[in-house]
């Protein structure tokens, strides 16, 4: 069985909208909104609030939201990332590129937190 | 003698104070506390027994502690000690002279071990030459090695390059002169010989076979200056270090007029007694059925022998006597850093006997089993360079096992991935089609993780599946280009998982944070925290979705449920022993159809729902709770299922009642998290109907009781459980496999099933059987209530994570909507659903899912 990408599928510009309670995310963790018919996986990682496609590029699954968040080294710096469920490839946290083939990168959207309320934007 | 003691206490006289007497020591001090028993030691050394296995050790840096009894410990155990030798024994008054002193005995226990063999060679006595069998000898050799350049060992057996390694580890240019025609004669044939050979000179060590020595030279300060040979030829040294054998102490005995062997030992029964009621030997000194034995196992089991029937001797313990009935002498052991291991009927005397061998001059490796005549059945073997299918084979030999494969095919060094190769460069990911050539040629390059290798070059990044292949393959590959290896978790944790456990277990830590504080660096991965996770989860015991842990948890975990490939989960109730009610049948069939699930039965005899949404899963575990249903923990590395036959309940042919052990065992072990997924199954007679050896622990009924079998499992590389304990009953059953599990959870590397744990555990089955059967380590007591912590604490997570409102909340597919997610698509096959392909897919979007 040989996994391809998805081809890149369009990515919509999304209205800013309130997801929910910043509260509602267990720190280290993520959700899934459904933002205009798009499943946006958000995730509440290091006191810092993230929002990627949900989609998983290799499976073509909707499952971001469910990873597992954590830290990888680059160049010496600390980033941030989430592994898919389904096959554990691994997506930087704020650049949606795929940790395992070059190329590859899930849609990233801005995030503001306002009053406890997480918001999404606009493609980052 | 202690003078607090009444003098009706009995008292236990052991002269010597080597592995085994202090074994014995153990063994009586176990069954009998300082008030019913006096014991006293009278130790020749200076020291207390000390481990002589691993002797060369003492010459490391830092240097290793040895011992294995101090005088503090005897002390506080009251057992008395007596430093000298001891000269004389009268058996008539039961009087033993030692140090100037007459001690009264009871029971008297030889455990004078053996001296080494110094072969009549004129200039024997020259300085320089040493025999090699205590600390003090070794510290003699280390001394004369300052001044020394060569050193010569007299004697190819295993001590006699256990003594090599020693001299090498000083430095000198080493030589092992042997007799026989090829090395380790007493265990090894000759291709055998000839691979330790080639082997031990790739090291720099001289190898001299066939050669007698006729004269040890030394110059006129009377200092060693070479060996002479009968052949003429002639090797010089200015150290020499006899290890041709070894002689039974059996001088003292023989002075008393104990009945001994025509070539030494003293003879004793099979419980351990000679020829006077009152005294005993045990170890290197003994002879039993004509035979001595030079190993420590075989001395352990008389002296566990020996002290029950003491004790009974003297009246402390009724019961029946244990009796010693001869021991397997097949060993594994490692030379100089070479595997070599001998099994059964090693060179094959067995008359009408066939062998196969294998013998690979690049790998240093020579493998060979000896079968009946007919190919069915293992008699015995060889195996030099690689010892990893050791315990298996004794197994098959000591079980007698009819074959099911051809014999040679045993003896095949096991592919890369476990899949059936005929070409040399193994095919590792089939899905990317990726051959071993190209990982190593990658590890080369600078690859050092499988990370990395995954990138170069796309191994592992399909299926998944040849991940562990890669894992190994990289270690191996490094190994060889001699890169250090570490078994460090990931980046975030530079601890392996057992010295993670410990960490976290000693600093009694109860959460990722404080073990992150404590340990790690970063924000952890993907990797380490399912193992902390794992790991916190094994020691306290708390329900792994609660809020300070659901963020380690794997989407199984986080979910209770199995995800699938279409991103829905698959459901499945605990069925204990793989029994069921009817209504129990009725109320999952219920279930599935109020839910659209697929059903299939499973291979761990229970039901299996597929294609549950996240947000039905509380719902579904609700309606099953109330049919009376648990979590099987089919998503957890954590106990699974115990198969079960009918057994005697219901079988013509069955012997115990498997089902209700399986039950029972099911119950107990139900919620443990582990390294990696735990299966087990009871079979109800030797037919093994339940497949037990292919578990984890496996346990197959006698008509005495019940046999435990450990480290099977199915799946990539297929392993049979090997026999751990016989004929036991339902409680000891019990009692044992609590520790096995327990040390398995501690010891354990992340994702390591206990088939390979126990392949990898220094000393494999016979330390494991040390450390939970004879209590080796002192902790089966905390094994055990490890254990008992577990099974009183055990929650249904199900029932636990729908009667909290915060963790439901989790179980919603948005956050925002109570809408379903739009991609899962079904297609009906055979009157059920399945996932719909890729090119069945209805382009989205779409009103609403199908389901």
């Amino acid at each position: 069985m040989t996994l391809t990408p998805a081809p890149a599928a369009v990515s919509p510009t999304l209205p800013w909208t309130r997801v929910c309670a910043v509260s509602d995310i267990l720190p280290g963790t993520g959700v899934c909104a459904l933002i205009d018919g798009q499943q946006v996986a958000v995730f509440h990682v290091a006191g810092r609030v993230f929002a990627l496609g949900n989609l998983d590029p290799f499976t073509g699954v909707g499952a971001l939201s469910r990873g597992l968040t954590g830290s990888y080294t680059r160049d010496g710096q600390t980033r941030l990332k989430v592994a898919s469920p389904l096959l554990k490839h691994t997506f930087d946290l704020e650049t949606g590129e795929s940790l395992d083939t070059p190329g590859v990168r899930v849609p990233v959207y801005a995030t503001r937190t306002e009053g406890g309320d997480v918001w999404t934007g606009s493609l980052a | 003698m202690t003078p607090t003691q009444a003098p009706s206490t009995p008292h236990v006289v052991i002269i010597g104070s080597g592995m085994v007497g202090h074994r014995l020591v153990e063994q009586l001090r176990a069954q009998a506390s300082a008030q019913a028993l006096n014991i006293t030691v009278l130790s020749e050394e200076s020291r207390l027994a000390y481990d002589r296995v691993h002797l060369s050790s003492h010459l490391d840096d830092p240097q290793p502690d040895l011992s294995l009894a101090t005088d503090a410990d005897y002390a506080a155990q009251g057992v008395n000690v007596v430093y000298g030798r001891a000269t004389d024994v009268n058996l008539e008054t039961r009087e033993v002279t030692v140090a100037g002193r007459t001690l009264t005995y009871d029971a008297l226990v030889f455990a004078t071990g053996s001296v080494p063999f110094v072969p009549p060679v004129p200039g024997k006595e020259a300085s320089g030459c040493f025999v090699y069998r205590t600390l003090d000898d070794l510290d003699a050799i280390r001394a004369a090695a300052r001044a020394a350049r060569t050193g010569v060992v007299i004697g190819g057996g295993l001590l006699g390059l256990e003594a090599a390694g020693a001299l090498r580890k000083l430095g000198l240019d080493t030589h092992v002169v042997e007799f026989a025609p090829h090395l380790m004669p007493a265990q090894l044939d000759a291709e055998g010989g000839a691979t330790l050979r080639r082997t031990i000179e790739g090291m720099g060590i001289g190898v001299h076979t066939d050669k007698a020595t006729e004269a040890i030279t030394a110059h006129e300060h009377g200092h060693v200056t070479g060996l002479n040979f009968t052949d003429g030829t002639r090797l010089e040294t200015d150290l020499v270090v006899f290890s041709a054998g070894i002689r039974p102490r059996d001088d003292l005995a023989r002075q008393t007029g104990l009945g001994v062997g025509e070539r030494g030992g003293i003879q004793i029964d099979d419980t351990g007694r000679t020829d006077d009621p009152h005294v005993y030997a045990v170890g290197e000194c003994a002879l039993h059925d004509g035979r001595i034995y030079g190993l420590v196992a075989p001395g352990y089991q008389m002296a566990k022998a020996t002290a029950t029937n003491v004790l009974r001797d003297l009246g402390v313990l009724s019961g029946e006597p244990l009796h010693f009935r001869g021991a397997d002498l097949s060993t594994k052991l490692k030379l100089l850093g070479v595997e070599v291991g001998s099994f059964g009927d090693a060179r094959g005397v067995t008359p009408g006997c066939r062998t196969v061998s294998l013998s690979d001059n690049v790998r240093g490796t020579y493998s060979k089993l000896v079968v009946s005549a007919d190919g069915s059945r293992v008699l015995g073997g060889l195996l030099v360079g690689d010892t990893a299918r050791y315990s298996d084979l004794l197994d098959l030999t000591l079980s007698g096992t009819p074959l099911t494969v051809p014999p040679e095919t045993l003896i095949v060094p096991p592919l890369p991935g476990g899949a059936v190769m005929t070409s040399a460069d193994a095919l590792i990911c089939s899905c990317e089609n990726v051959r071993e050539s190209a990982l190593c040629a990658a590890i080369g390059d600078g690859a050092r993780d499988v990370a990395s290798l995954k990138k170069c070059t796309g191994a592992g990044t399909g299926c998944g599946g040849c991940v562990p292949s890669m894992h190994g393959l990289l270690q191996t590959e490094l190994r060889r280009l001699g890169e250090v290896v570490t078994n460090h978790l990931c980046e975030h944790f530079p601890y392996s998982r057992q010295e993670l456990f410990d960490l976290i277990r000693v600093r009694d830590l109860a959460t990722w944070d404080e073990v992150l504080a404590a340990h790690g660096t970063g924000l952890g991965c993907e990797i380490c925290k399912p193992t902390v996770g794992s790991i916190l989860a094994s020691l306290h015991n708390e329900l792994v979705v609660a809020p300070p842990h659901a963020p380690l948890q794997d989407t199984n975990d986080a979910f209770l449920a199995n995800i699938q490939k279409n991103g829905t989960y698959s459901v499945m109730p605990r069925v204990p022993g793989g029994e069921i009610t009817a209504d129990g049948l009725i109320a999952i069939g219920a279930v599935a159809k109020r839910f659209g699930l697929y059903c299939k039965i499973t291979g761990g005899q229970r039901i299996d729902l597929l294609g549950a949404h996240r947000d039905d899963l509380p719902a579904i575990w609700e309606d099953l709770i109330a049919a009376g249903f648990e979590s099987g923990h089919a998503y957890g590395k954590s106990l699974r299922t115990v198969k079960s036959c009918v057994g005697s309940t219901w079988c013509r042919y069955g012997v115990q009642d498997s089902t209700s052990l399986a039950v029972r065992l099911e119950l107990r072990y139900r919620g443990l998290r582990s390294p990696h997924k735990l299966k087990s199954g009871v079979s109800g007679c030797t037919r093994e109907c339940a497949e037990a050896r292919s578990k984890d622990f496996g346990i197959i009924a006698t008509d005495r009781g019940w046999n435990v079998y450990v480290g099977g499992n199915g799946g990539v590389t297929p392993r049979h459980a090997v026999l751990l304990a016989s004929d036991l009953s339902e409680d000891e059953v019990i009692t044992l496999l609590d520790r096995y599990l327990m040390y398995y959870v501690r010891t354990a590397d992340r994702l390591q099933r206990t088939s390979t744990w126990l392949e990898n555990l220094d000393g494999g089955l016979e330390y494991l059987k040390a450390v939970i059967i004879d209590d080796h380590l002192g902790i089966c007591a905390e094994l055990e209530a490890g254990m008992e912590r577990h099974v009183g604490t055990y929650q249904d997570e199900w029932a636990a994570a729908v009667a909290d409102p915060s963790i439901r909340a989790r179980f919603r597919t948005f956050v925002n909507s109570d809408a379903r997610d739009e991609g899962v698509q079904w297609v009906d096959e055979r009157g059920q659903i399945r996932p719909a392909f890729d090119h069945e897919l209805t382009p989205l979007p779409m009103a609403g899912g199908d389901d």
